[in-house]
This record gives C-alpha cells, sequence and structure tokens, in this order.
C-alpha cells in the first residue's frame, strides 16, 4: 500500500471538518452494537477516561462559517459569543442526535450557563458540567478533581454499563501518549520548517483528532508528518509568528489562510487545546487517575481560562512558545465578546512590550466572513516585523 | 446636542429612615477605609459574591469592595469616563464594565465616593465565585498593585447539589492556604472561636434580611424587593456582615418594614409611597446603575411593584434556609459561597424564578439582561421562555449595562415595559373573561 500525499491525508481531515453531521463518528458507533459517543466543548476534558470505557470522545467546537444559524440566535443575545449558538443549533438540528452524553468543561460562564441550556433542553441525554481545579497543589486541588474524575468514571460506568479498570485507563492513557508525541512533531516540523507542514493544513489535520478514534488520529498524525517532511515546497520570505486566544471558538479556515496570504508562517498556536493540554507522557505505572490528576496540575498549557498564580508567570508561556518556535511576533486573535481572552490579552501584551517581541490583536467570530481588514493587518504587521529584523 | 431647556429644580429625594441609617455606615466604611494608610488598619480587597467578611475580621482587615466601587461610580454617574479611559488603555469594549469601571477608577487616582483616595490593597482575597470574570479581574489588579492575592475556588453548582467533594476542596483551600496567607499578610493569629463569634452574628441579621425580603408575599408588598432591595442587601452583601451594625440596621429595618405592612403602606420610593400597586413583578438580571432613578421611576409611575428577584441573592440565598453556623464554621463559609445565585446552574435558576412567581403571587417575569455580564445573561433567553411555559405568565426582556451609561436608552426600555404591562393586563382581562 503506498502512503498517503499531503493532499490527499488534508483533503481528508477537510471533508472531515466540514461534515457537520458527524457521519464518520455516526459510523463508528454503528459499526458495533452498545457503542458510546461522548461530546465534548472547548478547552479540556480527559478523554483517556471516556477512551478507557470504550467510547468515542467527540469535540464539539461550534458550526463554523458553514453552519447556517436559525434557531440558535433566539437563545443568545447579540453581546454573547458564537460559539454556544452554533452549538445549541447542531443540538437542535439533530445533528447530534446520536451523542450519549456531553461533557462541558469549566472554562467560561457561558460554556458553563450552556451546560444547564443542555439539560432542559435535551432531558435525556447525559450532561456534565466537569470542573477542573483551579488550584495547583495535589493534596488540595489535586484531591478535588481526582474527586470529580471518578465521578465521571462512575457516570461512564453506567451509561456503558460496565467497570472501567485500572489497566483500561493506563492502556488509554497510553494511545494518547502517543497522540501527544505525533502532535509534538508535527508542531516541531512546523516550527522548524513551517513552509512544510502550513498551519491551514495543521489545523486540519488536529481537528480530525477530534472527529475520529485516536487510534485513527494517531496514523493520520503520522501519515501527515511523514509526508509533508517528504514533500519539498518553496520557501516564501514570510514572518514567523505565534497566533493565540483561539482556544475556545474557532476561526473560519479562510482566517487562518488569509494569515498565511499575508505573509504569515503560523509556528505556534492555541487551536484545539483539549489534545495539547497535558505536555509530555503521562506516566502509566501507579493509580491512572492520580497521574492524570498530577498531569493537569504540574504539566499542562496555559491559556486565559486559567488562573496563574505566580504574578512573575504570567504570560510566561507565550514567551516560551515565541523563543521556541522561533517566532518573530505575536497574533492576538480573539473571539468578540470573550471575556477570558479579551482580559486576558492587555497583561500578556505588557508581558511581550517587556520581552521585546512584536504583536497585533484583532477579533473574529466563527462565521467572520469578511478577510481584507484582517489580511490587511497582518500583511501590514509582517512588513514591520522584517523592516524591524532588517535594522 | 445640549438641552436648552434651564435646569429643573433638584426634587428632594425620599429615603425611609433605613436608608439614612445605611448611608451613615457606609460613609463611615469609606472613611475607614480611605484613612487606613494613617491608621495604618491593613486592606484587603474581594468580591460580593462569596464575600469572607466575617473570616476578613478576624484578621483585622478592612474590606474594600471592588464591585461596591463600581456601583458607587455608576450612581455617580462617573463610570463612564473610568470605563472609557479603561478602553483607551487598551481593554476591549466587549468585556465587563465592573473591572473596567474598577481600573479607569485606578489610573485616574483610585479617588473614592468620599473624594479621598482609595489606599492600595495589602491582600486581594479572589474568592472567585459564580463568575470566571472575577478571576482575570484580580490577575489585573494584581499586575499594578503586586500584593499578595489569595485565591479560594468555589465550584459550580451544576448539578443541583452541594457533594462532599465540593466542601472539602472548599475547606481545604480555607485551612491550607486562605488562613495561613491571611495569618501572614496581617500578622494576626487565626482564632476559630472569633469566626464562630462573628458567624452567630451574620445569622441573626440575616434572620431579619429575609423576613423584610419575603414581606413582599404580603399584598400590597411594603417593599420593592428589586430597587429597594439593593439597599437592603448594602450590608449584608458588602462589609457588614457579622458585625453589631448589621444585627442593628436589620433590625431596625425589619421593624420598619412591618409597620409598613401594618398601615398597608407600599414601597418608599424617591417620590414617596407608592400610591396603588397594579402589578407585581420578579426581577432576573442585575439593574442599571448609570441611571437608576429614571429605570425605577419607569416601574414605579405605573403601580410596578418588585416582589421577588435574582440580583438579591448574588450575595446569598438565605432565603431557602442557609444561615451562616458558627458549629460548623469553615464548612458554612464553603456553603455559603456554594449557594449564591450565580453559582446555581440555569436549571436551578429556572426552579428559583418560577417558585417565586408562584409564592409571590407575582403578574409574570422581567429580565434586564446586561450587556457586559455573561455570567447573568447567558442562558437567559431560555430562562425567560422557560419561566413562561412553567408559570403560563407573560415575560418580557430588556437590555441595559450596569455601570455603561452607552448602552441605557430610556426610550427603549420604557416601550418595552409599556408593552409588557399590557401584556399583563390583556392576560388578567382574558383570566376574567375564562373565569
Ligand atoms: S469564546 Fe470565550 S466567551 Fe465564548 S464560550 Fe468560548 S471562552 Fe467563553
Ligand atoms: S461578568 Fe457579571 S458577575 Fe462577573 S464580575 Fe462582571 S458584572 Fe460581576
Amino acid at each position: 500500500m503506498t502512503s498517503p500525499t499531503t493532499e490527499e491525508i488534508v483533503a481528508r481531515c477537510e471533508a472531515l471538518f466540514d461534515d457537520l453531521t458527524f457521519s464518520h463518528a455516526r459510523e463508528w458507533k454503528a459499526a458495533k452494537e452498545g457503542r458510546k459517543v461522548i461530546g465534548h466543548l472547548p478547552i479540556y476534558v480527559p478523554r483517556e477516561l471516556i477512551h478507557a470505557a470504550g467510547m468515542l470522545p467527540l469535540g464539539i467546537m461550534g458550526g463554523g462559517d458553514n453552519l447556517e444559524v436559525i434557531h440558535g440566535d433566539a437563545y443568545y443575545q447579540s453581546y454573547i459569543c458564537r460559539i454556544p449558538r452554533s452549538t445549541i443549533e447542531l443540538g437542535l438540528s439533530g445533528r447530534l442526535d446520536f451523542v450519549d452524553g456531553m461533557l462541558f468543561p469549566s472554562i467560561c460562564d457561558v460554556i458553563r450557563n450552556l451546560s444547564g441550556m443542555w439539560k432542559t433542553l435535551f432531558p435525556d441525554v447525559y450532561v456534565k458540567y466537569f470542573d477542573t481545579p483551579q488550584t495547583y497543589v495535589d493534596d488540595i486541588g489535586g484531591q478535588f478533581y481526582i474527586g470529580e474524575m471518578r465521578e465521571l468514571l462512575h457516570d461512564l460506568e453506567k451509561i456503558s454499563g460496565h467497570e472501567i479498570t485500572d489497566d483500561d485507563i493506563r492502556a488509554s492513557i497510553e494511545v494518547y501518549n502517543e497522540n501527544r508525541r505525533l502532535i509534538g512533531e508535527l508542531y516541531r516540523l512546523r516550527a522548524a520548517k513551517p513552509w512544510q507542514a502550513p498551519a491551514s493544513e495543521s489545523y486540519l489535520v488536529m481537528r480530525a483528532g477530534l472527529l475520529v478514534p485516536v487510534e485513527e488520529h494517531n496514523q493520520i498524525l503520522r501519515d501527515y508528518v511523514a509526508a509533508a517532511a517528504a514533500t519539498p515546497r518553496p520557501i516564501k520570505d514570510n514572518a514567523r509568528v505565534v497566533l493565540t486566544g483561539m482556544f475556545c471558538e474557532q476561526p473560519p479556515l479562510n482566517l487562518i489562510k488569509s494569515l498565511e496570504l499575508a505573509g504569515c508562517y503560523v509556528v505556534d498556536d492555541d487551536f484545539i487545546l483539549v489534545a495539547r493540554w497535558l505536555m509530555g507522557d503521562v506516566p502509566t505505572e501507579g493509580d491512572p487517575v492520580e497521574n492524570l490528576s498530577k498531569a493537569f496540575l504540574h504539566n499542562s498549557m496555559e491559556t486565559a481560562a486559567k488562573y496563574e498564580p505566580v504574578l512573575a508567570d504570567k504570560g510566561k508561556f507565550l514567551v516560551r512558545a515565541v523563543r521556541e518556535s522561533g517566532a518573530e511576533g505575536v497574533i492576538f486573535a480573539s473571539t468578540s465578546f470573550c471575556d477570558p481572552a479579551l482580559l486576558d490579552r492587555p497583561m500578556l501584551q505588557n508581558v511581550l512590550k517587556e520581552a521585546g517581541i512584536p504583536h497585533i490583536a484583532f477579533k473574529y467570530a466563527e462565521n467572520s466572513g469578511q478577510m481584507q481588514p484582517i489580511r490587511e493587518q497582518a500583511g501590514t504587521f509582517v512588513d514591520s516585523i522584517k523592516l524591524w529584523s532588517a535594522a | 446636542m445640549r438641552p436648552t431647556a434651564a435646569k429643573p429644580a433638584k426634587q428632594e429625594v425620599i429615603k425611609d429612615a433605613s436608608m439614612l441609617k445605611q448611608k451613615e455606615m457606609i460613609n463611615a466604611h469609606y472613611e475607614r477605609l480611605t484613612n487606613a494608610p494613617e491608621t495604618g488598619e491593613k486592606v484587603a480587597s474581594t468580591f460580593v459574591p462569596g464575600n469572607l467578611n466575617e473570616l476578613l475580621m478576624c484578621f483585622d482587615l478592612v474590606n474594600n469592595l471592588p464591585e461596591v466601587n463600581a456601583i458607587q461610580n455608576g450612581l455617580r454617574r462617573k463610570s463612564g469616563a473610568y470605563i472609557m479611559e479603561a478602553e483607551r488603555a487598551g481593554h476591549s469594549e466587549d468585556v465587563c464594565t465592573y473591572v473596567k469601571s474598577d481600573i479607569g477608577m485606578m489610573l485616574k487616582g483610585n479617588i473614592g465616593p468620599n473624594g479621598k483616595p482609595l489606599p492600595k490593597p495589602d491582600v486581594l482575597l479572589l474568592s472567585y465565585t459564580g463568575c470566571f470574570t472575577f478571576l482575570k479581574w484580580f490577575e489585573l489588579l494584581r499586575e499594578q498593585y503586586k500584593c499578595p492575592t489569595i485565591f479560594l475556588q468555589t465550584p459550580y453548582m451544576a448539578d443541583g447539589k452541594i457533594t462532599p467533594n465540593m466542601i472539602q476542596y472548599m475547606v481545604k483551600q480555607l485551612k491550607e492556604d486562605v488562613i495561613p496567607t491571611l495569618e501572614q499578610v496581617s500578622g494576626v493569629k487565626f482564632d476559630i472561636d472569633r469566626l464562630r463569634e462573628y458567624l452567630k452574628k451574620s445569622a441573626q441579621a440575616e434572620d431579619d434580611l429575609v423576613a423584610v425580603l419575603q414581606s413582599a408575599k404580603n399584598k400590597p408588598s411594603p417593599i420593592d424587593a428589586y430597587f429597594g432591595g439593593i439597599y437592603y442587601i448594602g450590608p449584608i452583601f458588602g462589609a457588614f456582615r457579622g458585625t453589631d451594625d448589621a444585627i442593628d440596621y436589620y433590625r431596625f429595618l425589619r421593624e420598619e418594614v412591618e409597620e409598613r405592612m401594618r398601615k398597608g403602606l407600599g414601597p418608599v420610593t424617591p417620590d414617596g409611597t407608592m400610591k396603588e400597586e397594579k402589578y407585581r413583578l420578579v426581577v432576573e438580571g442585575p439593574p442599571n446603575y448609570t441611571n437608576f432613578r429614571q429605570f425605577w421611576k419607569m416601574f414605579y409611575d405605573e403601580g410596578a411593584t418588585v416582589v421577588a428577584s435574582s440580583y438579591t441573592k448574588v450575595g446569598g440565598t438565605y432565603d431557602f434556609g442557609f444561615r451562616h453556623n458558627p458549629d460548623k464554621p469553615l464548612e458554612s463559609l464553603a456553603e455559603y459561597c456554594l449557594n449564591v445565585y450565580t453559582n446555581r446552574s440555569l436549571p436551578m435558576r429556572i426552579d428559583m424564578l418560577v417558585n417565586y412567581i408562584n409564592e409571590y403571587e407575582a403578574d409574570g417575569l422581567l429580565i434586564n439582561s446586561i450587556k457586559s455580564c455573561n455570567s447573568f445573561s447567558a442562558g437567559q433567553l431560555l430562562i425567560m421562555r422557560e419561566v413562561e411555559k412553567r408559570t403560563g405568565k407573560p415575560a418580557a426582556f430588556i437590555e441595559s449595562d450596569l455601570v455603561d451609561p452607552r448602552y441605557f436608552s430610556a426610550a427603549n426600555i420604557k416601550n418595552r415595559l409599556e408593552s409588557y404591562f399590557q401584556m399583563v393586563e390583556q392576560k388578567r382581562s382574558g383570566r376574567g373573561k375564562a373565569a
């Protein structure tokens, strides 16, 4: 069997991304009696536990710019972001009717309240607001988190009708460790040779991971990294940037493409954080739930939805991302009306200012259509970076 | 365009005696705060929902509440300029205006309502209850003040119940982090008996507050539980819970309200006692503070009294029986935080509003949706539908902002209210005919 080309892989991922009826997950479920699907919203849930229950975690990231929102708008005022209304649309239009449960992570008040709305609108579906600790001491936040995970496991056992053993969880951690390693490779390739693995492609490859079983995603990642590294592409005189603020409501694919057209190599980002949240391998020996907790507490990504307990560490993750990816600037792209991202931004901008890292900021919505202003702004930013580095 | 007409003579605002008493208490508190640099008292900034006033008092810390400062600035029409100042400094027009009002105030010298500069806090007690924005708010303040910041997370009551895991988590945070750090900052050793003493006092005032709020079940209601309610909750949601002052105030207020009830009087409004109670409403959502009097007037001019509101439960839901408990001091602080209104799931909020409509025999629900408050606003349209469905009573939706005057459109709100009152009338006459 010949290995698939980058075009083939990207086309497959794009088809998955475009399919708002989630046929792949439906087919997976239908293939075997008793299979269950658990949906989750951004940003983080321990997918290992769902996997250990033999279920498919399905990442739901709103409706993008292709979904016609008919009912969803009746549930939200104009001054609330788009993702909850398009998610409601997905639910009310029956697109999620095969989903057996929904997890709403503790990311912000909008997603939090959406968990209660889901309970009210879909009383027959298992709904859980998945609370995570914002304090990072094992004995305090860790104990709480372990308690929450055990509660989730208990619920999943009820839904699946069978026990979930520690060995099941260990095996799942192993598969997700592999996923994390492969994603690490993808991001390293992007940072080293962004022309070989453009952000718009890598984004689709990452999104696919929310829609297919992790084993399948691992293969997609392997294939993509191999193919992308092997096919030489022309090098452009682009500026290398880190993109941040896109951890929840997703940008239209066109937005990422527009940034590339404007001369950006996006060498790091905060897309699909669920897959990159835990950094490095989670140990498999010992108590697996405790290991997940420790990884969450001590070795996980920073983002606006998280509390930073140490003032001196605030925003340092961004400086680190810039240094490690060799970026020359940062683009803050935040969802309109997103309190976490927009309130965090000035603090992060101050940190960047101090570190002498150039940056720009703009807002978007998942259904933004007009890319011209963003392209112009990014183009000017690229030019100024070039001038700056030439000086 | 500037209005050319001569300024109308300032009308005398009618205040009941309890309001005057409260004013004195608040003024004295602001004096204490602004004098802190001279007196050497240490200051803790903290939030209203889930505030731990009794605990702060155990460390002789003076409580500064940025939300209350924002309200004061809204009422004094200063918040608009502060918000613009924060936006000039790089804050988005999209985010919570309480935060921006506070930051703008800080940028402009942090002058308190008494005209004197507010002191820098010695500690930020980030008791994070019912709203994620608090978390960012204090990260922003910490960036400026660089003072110790204590974090207390309250898990969300998503499934309508408080689990042992939640309580254990909160008590552990209190024991192992909050209390030791407060000891360090203040130099005062923690004494649990002192805490018990304050909690006992809290419970006493809480009893009287509940009696006042529930007096609205009477017809006519002797209070307005939203516009007036905001005054009634002031001391207990602010810096006075656990003090003798609060006990006195609530006893006094209760007597005043019971007296009005005996006389069959309606609520006191800024224009005097309300004459006829034509409509009884339940209100969900915070009020607008920049045009507070004008907003209230739209109600009492029409004979509309608010008999119950969710906003008066943001600093605690005492009417369902919770009291601070000296026998379980830390657990009861945890339970208190868990119970605040915005920490309750949406189905719980719906149940609560439905019950209010039934128990207070209200004509319907009115939602004031706050543009910049996701915590309250996200989901309110569903709340409205559900409450209408379950009570068969009409509901209406208006929009404004807490402290941003740019989002108060008097004409729009008035129109909506007028058509809402018509709807209530129609519903009544419809029912009349059917009967
Ligand atoms: S986009 Fe921002 S405000 Fe909207 S749901 Fe996501 S985190 Fe919350
Ligand atoms: S978002 Fe709402 S609840 Fe949160 S701080 Fe702002 S006004 Fe208060």
